[in-house]
C-alpha cells in the first residue's frame, strides 16, 4: 500500500471511530457539566457530579440495579441447569420420539419471545406471578438456543470418555458434571455472556409484567424516569442513562475480547 | 387487520426501515471490519468504538440520540448553525422521523455485524492476496475478486439476522418517538404492543402476532439452515 493511501485510510478510520463514539461523548459532556454548559462547548467549563446526584435522588436506581442483578443471575443460572440437562439428553441418549421432541425445541428458535408477549402475559397472570422478578425470568429459562448450542458442543465430546467414567463407577449425572461440563466450558462462557447482555438489555417483556419499583429492572426504570412529563432536565437524563449503562461499559472494557468472541460464535447478542 | 389503514402504514414503515437499515449497516460493517482487520494504528480504539453501541441497551441508546436530535440544542443543530443552517426537528416531523430512527439503528447494529465480517476476513488465506499483488492487482480488484466472493456466505448470514432485528428490535421507539408523530415512526411490533397493552385490544393484537410469527418463521427457517452450515464448516 502506498504511503498516501495509507494515511487517508488512517484518517478515515479515526474519523469513523470518533463519529461512532460521538453520541456517547455528547451524553457524557451533558452529564458532567452544570446545566448552563449543556449546549456551550467550553473546555474549561466546571465539572460537577450534581446531575448524577440529582438522578440518583429522583428514582430508586439502587433498587432497580438490585432487581436487574437478581433477574439476570436467576435467568442465566436457571438456563445453565435446564439447558445442560436437556442438551445432554438430546446429545447422548436414545428415547422414543427423540427427533420429534428436538424438532419442537428447534421450532422455538423460530418464534422469538417478542412476538408471543400476549400469550406469555396471560400465562404469567394465570400463575399469579404478575409484578415479580421470576415472572420476568420464566419465559426465557427453557432456552431453545441454549439447548441447541450445548447439544452441538456435547456431541463433540468423545464417547470413550463416557466409557472410562462408567468403568470408574460414575453415574450419569456425575458424567455430565465431571466430563461434559468441564470440556464444554468455552461454550458455557460464550452462551452465558450472550444471555447476560441480552437480559441486561431486555426491555419490552419486563415493561409489560412489572408495574412497581419493587420489581422493575434498570431499563424499565430508566424509561419511566425519562418519559415523565414533569420535564426532567436533559443533563439528569444523560446522567441516569450513563449510570444505567456504566456496568455494561465497564464489563465490556474488561472483557472486550470475550464479548466479541461470544457474540460471533453464537450469532446472537 | 386488512381493513386497518394504520396497520398498512406501520407495515410500510417497517419495510422501509428494513430495506434502508439492513444494506447500510452491512456496508458500514464491512468497511469497519476492513479497517479493524488492516494494520492501522489505533486498532483497539477503533474496535472499541465500533462495537460499544452493541452492548448498550437500546432504550438508553434512544435517550442518548434523543439529545443528539434535540431541536436547537442537539448536536445536529449545533453543527448546522455553524454553517448557518436552520434548526431541524427530525423527530417531530412526519417526513424525517423514520430517518431519525433508521440512523440510530445503523449506529447500533453495524458493530455487531462487523464481528462476523472480521471473523470471515481473518479466515481468508493470506497467500491468495499476496498472489494477486504479485499479479499486479490493485486493492479494489482484490476486494472485488477475492474478498467479496469468499465472504458471500457471511453476508447472507448477516442479512438474515439483520432482517429479524429490523422486526423485533424496537425499544428505541419507546424512548424516542412512541411511534409518532401520527404513526410515522411506528414499527409492527410497537403497534402490536400498543394494541395489546395500551388499547387492550387483545384479539387484534393476537392477529398481528400471528402475522409476525409467520413472517419471522419464514426468515428463521433460512437462519437455521445457514447456522447449521456454519456449525458444520467450523
Amino acid at each position: 500500500m502506498t504511503g498516501n493511501l495509507k494515511n487517508v485510510n488512517v484518517i478515515g478510520a479515526w474519523l469513523l471511530g470518533f463519529l461512532w463514539l460521538w453520541p456517547l461523548l455528547y451524553a457524557i459532556w451533558a452529564a458532567i457539566h452544570p446545566i448552563e454548559y449543556q449546549v456551550r462547548f467550553d473546555i474549561f467549563a466546571p465539572l460537577t457530579l450534581f446531575n448524577f446526584k440529582n438522578a440518583w435522588a429522583q428514582a430508586p436506581f439502587a433498587q432497580y440495579m438490585l432487581n436487574t442483578l437478581i433477574y439476570v443471575t436467576l435467568t442465566t443460572s436457571s438456563q445453565f441447569v435446564v439447558c445442560a440437562l436437556a442438551a445432554f439428553a438430546f446429545a447422548r441418549f436414545e428415547f422414543p420420539l427423540k427427533n420429534v421432541l428436538f424438532g419442537l425445541v428447534l421450532i422455538q428458535l423460530l418464534i422469538h419471545p417478542e412476538v408471543v408477549l400476549i400469550e406469555n402475559y396471560k400465562t404469567i397472570r394465570f400463575l399469579g406471578l404478575m409484578d415479580t422478578i421470576p415472572a420476568i425470568s420464566l419465559p426465557y429459562i427453557a432456552s431453545a438456543f441454549g439447548i441447541f448450542v450445548l447439544r452441538q458442543t456435547f456431541k463433540t465430546v468423545p464417547k470413550a470418555l463416557d466409557d472410562a467414567a462408567l468403568i470408574d463407577g460414575a453415574n450419569t449425572l456425575q458424567i455430565l458434571r465431571h466430563v461434559y461440563i468441564p470440556l464444554s466450558l468455552p461454550t458455557f462462557v460464550a452462551y452465558g455472556l450472550v444471555s447476560i447482555s441480552y437480559h441486561w438489555n431486555n426491555y419490552l417483556w419486563p415493561l409489560i409484567v412489572t408495574n412497581s419499583d419493587d420489581s422493575r429492572v434498570l431499563n424499565v426504570g430508566l424509561a419511566v424516569f425519562s418519559m415523565e412529563e414533569a420535564g426532567v432536565e436533559w443533563a439528569t437524563i444523560s446522567a441516569a442513562t450513563l449510570m444505567v449503562t456504566a456496568p455494561l461499559i465497564i464489563a465490556f472494557l474488561i472483557f472486550q475480547r470475550q464479548f466479541i468472541e461470544s457474540f460471533s460464535t453464537t450469532g446472537i447478542k | 387487520m386488512i381493513a386497518d389503514p394504520v396497520f398498512w402504514k406501520v407495515l410500510g414503515n417497517n419495510l422501509i426501515y428494513a430495506i434502508t437499515t439492513i444494506p447500510a449497516s452491512i456496508i458500514i460493517a464491512l468497511i469497519m471490519a476492513q479497517l479493524v482487520n488492516s494494520a492501522l494504528p489505533g486498532r483497539p480504539f477503533l474496535r472499541f468504538s465500533f462495537f460499544l453501541p452493541v452492548v448498550l441497551p437500546l432504550i438508553a441508546v434512544g435517550n442518548i440520540w434523543l439529545f443528539f436530535y434535540l431541536p436547537g440544542f442537539g448536536l445536529i443543530d449545533q453543527i448546522g448553525s455553524l454553517f448557518g443552517l436552520p434548526n431541524t426537528n427530525i423527530l417531530g416531523s412526519s417526513e424525517t422521523v423514520l430517518w431519525g430512527i433508521v440512523g440510530v439503528s445503523i449506529w447500533k447494529e453495524s458493530g455487531f455485524y462487523m464481528i462476523f465480517f472480521l471473523a470471515a476476513l481473518q479466515g481468508i488465506p493470506r497467500d491468495l492476496k499476496e498472489a494477486a499483488y504479485i499479479e499486479g492487482a490493485n486493492n479494489w480488484q482484490i476486494f472485488r475478486r477475492i474478498t467479496l466472493p469468499l465472504i458471500t456466505p457471511t453476508i447472507l448470514f448477516i442479512s438474515v439476522i439483520a432482517t429479524i432485528n429490523a422486526f423485533i428490535r424496537i425499544e428505541h421507539l419507546f424512548s424516542m418517538t412512541q411511534g409518532g408523530p401520527n404513526y410515522n415512526s411506528a414499527l409492527l411490533l410497537y403497534y402490536l404492543y400498543e394494541n395489546a397493552f395500551v388499547f387492550w385490544d387483545t384479539a387484534y393484537a393476537i392477529a398481528q402476532s400471528v402475522f409476525l410469527i409467520v413472517l419471522l418463521s419464514i426468515i428463521g427457517i433460512g437462519q437455521i439452515f445457514l447456522m447449521d452450515r456454519r456449525v458444520h464448516y467450523q
